[in-house]
């Protein structure tokens, strides 16, 4: 059998039961005795809940529990308020509905029909109030307010203790970041450019709809079978709520349907557990396409960006506002926005900034944790006037951006030290591949009134820090490897590069790795995965946890053959003595003088606010990309086509080539969905497009004919076998790639997402008048 | 209202009683466990749900079950036999052309129908055919590949 590698692509290991359709997800799930849970949801923006009365629709035939207000508002064992950052989200509305689809109560029953039944005979009066419908409405002086006030977690994530909301407004958080002096920055600028870049609300669209089964045991022990990004947090949150300690809680995670962000912090999880709790029996509950849309959206963002600039193209001051609108409720849209505010001046040295980011409340539903977190938002903005000023100052966009970028050693706005900081190679390598030194040759190739263009971008991004990482793996008596890991595969292949990780460091075949499902009571605690963490994370503790179990066995043989340590070495899975060698079932029988007994490697990896030389750290690792578009613009219609696009992918190390490629092409598409289609469309606070028939995704049909997916290899210190974490970069320089490729096409600068052809249109228009 | 229909599912004729307006998919899934195909937009646009009605892709959301009477269908769970898989499956693993999987039953079974079709597509037809299946991952240019693959074998 072939023994296990790093560098190398392997057959996915969860390929063969979900080729044959046999993977499980949650949906495909049943628990005995389960009922049927539905949401009743609010068809206001923002109103006052007069009076609710549940009695018609507990009478339906086949109904369990009708969940409402009174029973989480007097119920001595519900704590209503949760959140992952501010306690602003109750199980099901109390005061107020403050957007369309709030959850207002929800019904069990034996069936989907029973439920259906007993939500329409739930009467609720509301007093509709006025609503704040945009970033606008939102930030003006005596606007309504979303939430009169907001309860603070009494402990939650340290690096955002600082930050709460603004009292008296509908800001729910202000993000500062200050350096050099912004003044004397814009003195000694040449020329001074001053662009509002803006995008709108988008969704995930996981195939895989949000779901959970819930089952409470009468002594208050809570088990949910959850699609969630985050098991242990869940499991936090579900504590709290539920007021019972978090061993009483656990979460089950099966494969997700894919992620993308939206599944991370509490969903469905805490009205599940409710509606289980109040009906003695397990709940199942499954989102339909329209209610994900109401769940967890991207922030919608207005950007302002003044930036400074010497004649010679050097960026010597930048001043930012940044407004994220975060919905009715924060989520994680404080950390979104200070992440937006930590990538203002994108991956380039400026010396003189400030920056201010805001998350914003408004009557929508929430927005959280989207692919790219906050940085799509900024890097639309701080890299479409890149190409603004490289215009303006003649100067060529791929130069300016090396001219400016981050090298090795350079500071970061944080004032800590980069390292292992490939941008620059990322640039040249999406350039070269993109044709960028023929350019001018390819532009001028016209026909009729077609033009081509081209266009790149790049990005830095911080992966979540201080976080935790465990893993245990267990060597088994025939010398096959369990893994245990708290990482939910999502479609990111995590548990093929934890098994070639672990496998790697032991010498053991893939075929006889297993790595285990997430259970919180069985694998131990892991904070999430999401912010492209979990190859450096989750495994360097499981490499950890295997270098663990070497060191057992190597103090095994030196006390059971009395050979001594420094003459006892590991290879391909043998380990090796002085005059000969044994197998590791060898050595576990001599421990155990039987076929039996278990060897437990344990791995920790915890990073925290400052690196190992004692300097500040806001990331344990650096994300960088680059990303590069060739299209084709039709003057007559402003149809565009995207002829070729190419990412290049700061990856560290490769550990599984296809892996990396397939994270790479499937994050320019989702890119190329943000940059060309996808938009949440409202009308008075109403949703008008949550289905996919109107919101548009990315299809076949709309790829262009070459995805270049580049790896470039700077090694993190700190990582597995060098490795970083890739998931999120290669979307982030999409959008800004395709509209530095229009502008390079035809001369029109689009500054609000998505590109459409009607925009490009009207552009054309107004550049023909001027 | 209740009737009885009568289906082969992957070969096995089946007989059954379902409400009048229960999807074919519900059917399959909850009645007959062949859960495989999924439900994703419920409106007849992501071919998450694909089956085979008669060797024809349809979407098993939008289609009443009642419809699928006297009619073959197969799912994922009959490609293949248990000690070698359909080609097709084969070429998913090989070339990368899934990452959560929850679209890959879908996609499968779509292909096998263009190539029992036109056992010789060219590019643009496997895309044609394949437009109406979505992969939120962005296997697409993977998802080719594997098609292609499956093509130059035949």
């Amino acid at each position: 059998m072939e023994l296990a590698d790093i560098g190398k692509t392997f057959r996915r290991l969860d390929y063969l039961t979900k080729v044959t359709g046999r993977a499980q997800y949650l949906a495909d799930m049943n628990v005995p005795g389960m009922l049927h849970g539905k949401i009743l949801r609010s068809p206001y923006p923002h109103a006052r809940i007069l009076r609710i009365d549940a009695s018609k629709a507990e009478k339906v035939p086949g109904v369990m529990a009708v969940l409402t207000r009174d029973d989480i508002l007097h119920d001595e064992g519900i704590e209503p308020f949760y959140g992952p950052v501010f306690k602003d989200q109750t199980i099901v509305a109390t005061e107020k509905v403050r957007h369309v689809g709030d959850p207002v109560a929800a019904v069990a029953a034996l069936t989907i029909d029973a439920a259906e039944a007993a939500l329409k005979l739930i009467e609720v009066d509301y007093q509709e109030l006025p609503a704040v419908l945009n970033i606008d409405q939102a930030i003006k002086p005596g606007a309504m307010l979303v939430h009169e006030s907001v309860k603070l977690p009494t402990s939650g994530f340290a690096d955002l203790a600082e930050i709460k909301p603004i009292d008296g407004t509908n800001l729910c958080t202000h993000f500062r970041l200050n350096r050099g002096d912004i003044d004397k920055g814009f003195a000694e600028a040449d020329r001074i450019f001053e662009d509002t870049f803006t995008l709108p609300a988008t969704q995930h669209c996981f195939l895989e709809t949000h779901a959970c089964i819930a089952s409470v045991e009468p002594g208050g022990r809570i088990t949910v079978w959850a699609t969630t990004q985050n098991p242990f947090v869940v499991r936090t949150q579900l504590a709290n709520i539920f007021k019972v300690p978090v061993a009483k809680v656990r979460v089950i995670v099966p494969y997700l349907g894919g992620g993308y962000g939206g599944k991370v912090y509490p969903k469905v999880e805490p009205i599940t557990v409710a509606l289980s709790q109040k009906a003695g029996r397990p709940v199942r509950l499954v989102l339909s396409r329209e209610e994900v849309f109401y769940t967890i959206t991207k922030h919608a963002a207005v950007i302002r960006m003044k930036t400074g600039v010497k004649n010679d193209g050097t960026l010597v001051a930048r001043e930012c506002e940044i407004h994220l609108d975060t919905g009715a409720y924060a989520e994680i849209g404080p950390r979104v926005a200070k992440k937006s505010g930590y990538t203002a001046a994108g991956p380039y040295k400026i010396p003189n900034l400030k920056i201010d980011s805001y998350s914003v409340y408004t009557n929508k539903p929430p927005a959280g944790a989207f692919r790219g977190f906050g940085v799509s938002q900024s890097a639309w903005a701080v890299e479409s006037q890149m190409d603004i000023i490289a215009a303006a100052l003649n100067i060529d966009p791929v130069e300016l951006r090396k001219q400016n970028g981050y090298n090795e050693g350079d500071k970061f706005v944080t004032e800590e030290t980069l390292r292992a900081i490939g941008l620059k190679e990322c640039i040249d390598q999406v350039a070269k591949s993109i044709g960028w030194e023929t350019r001018d040759e390819d532009r001028e190739q016209n026909r009729s009134s077609i033009r081509r263009g081209k266009g790149l971008a790049c990005m830095i991004k911080a992966t979540i820090t201080p976080s935790i990482s465990c893993a245990v793996v267990k060597l088994n008596e025939d010398a096959s490897l369990s893994i245990y890991s708290g990482t939910v595969e999502m479609g990111q292949g995590s548990e093929t590069v934890l098994a070639q990780i672990a496998g790697k460091e032991l010498g053991i075949p893939m075929p006889t790795i297993q790595v285990l499902g997430v259970d919180t009571d069985v694998v131990p605690y892991d904070l999430t995965t999401s912010s492209s963490r979990s190859t450096f994370h989750m495994g360097k503790a499981v490499q950890l946890a295997a270098q663990h179990i070497k060191r057992q066995l190597k103090e095994i043989v030196a006390s059971e053959y009395g050979v001594p340590e420094d003459k006892i070495d590991f290879a391909d899975g043998k380990i090796r003595l002085p005059e000969s060698q044994l197998d590791y079932s060898e050595v576990m029988f001599k421990r155990f003088g039987m076929q039996g007994g278990t060897l437990v490697g344990e791995g920790q990896v915890k990073t925290s606010t400052k690196d190992e030389f004692g300097e500040k750290s806001t990331s344990a690792f650096w994300f960088l990309a680059a990303g590069a578009a060739e299209v084709e613009v039709d003057l007559d219609t402003g149809k565009f086509k995207l002829l070729k696009y190419a990412s290049a992918v700061d990856v560290g190390k490769a550990l599984n080539p296809l892996g990396c490629q397939q994270q790479l092409a499937g994050a320019a598409i989702t890119g190329m969905g943000q940059a060309m289609f996808e938009e949440i469309a409202y009308d008075n606070g109403q949703l008008i497009n949550p289905n996919l028939v109107d919101y548009v995704l990315p299809a076949l049909g709309d790829m262009p004919a070459v995805i270049d997916s580049i790896a470039v290899e700077f090694p993190d210190r700190n990582g597995p076998f060098g490795a970083k974490g890739i998931g999120e970069s290669a979307l982030i320089p999409v959008a800004p790639a395709i509209a530095n490729a229009i502008y390079d096409a035809v001369g029109v600068r689009i500054k609000d997402l998505p590109i459409k052809a009607e925009k490009i249109f009207v552009a054309l228009a107004d550049l023909d008048r001027q | 209202m209740r009737k009885a229909i009568t289906l082969t599912v992957n070969g096995r004729e089946r007989g059954v009683e379902v409400e009048a307006r229960t999807t074919l998919l519900d059917l399959v899934r909850e009645q007959f466990g062949l859960t495989g195909a999924k439900l994703g937009c419920d409106i007849q646009v992501c071919g998450a749900c694909t089956l085979l009605v008669d060797g024809k892709p349809v979407s098993a959301c939008s289609m009443l079950a009642v419809d699928a009477d006297g009619c073959a269908v197969e799912t994922i769970e009959g490609l293949g036999s248990k000690d070698k898989l359909h080609p097709l499956q084969e070429a998913f693993m090989e070339f990368g052309a899934l990452q959560c999987g929850y679209c890959t039953s879908g996609f499968i079974l779509t292909a096998k129908a263009l190539l029992a079709e036109n056992p010789q597509p060219s590019d643009a037809q496997i895309r044609d055919y394949l437009a109406g299946n979505f992969c939120r991952c962005g296997c697409y240019q993977e998802i080719m590949q594997a098609v292609k693959n499956v093509v130059g074998e035949s």
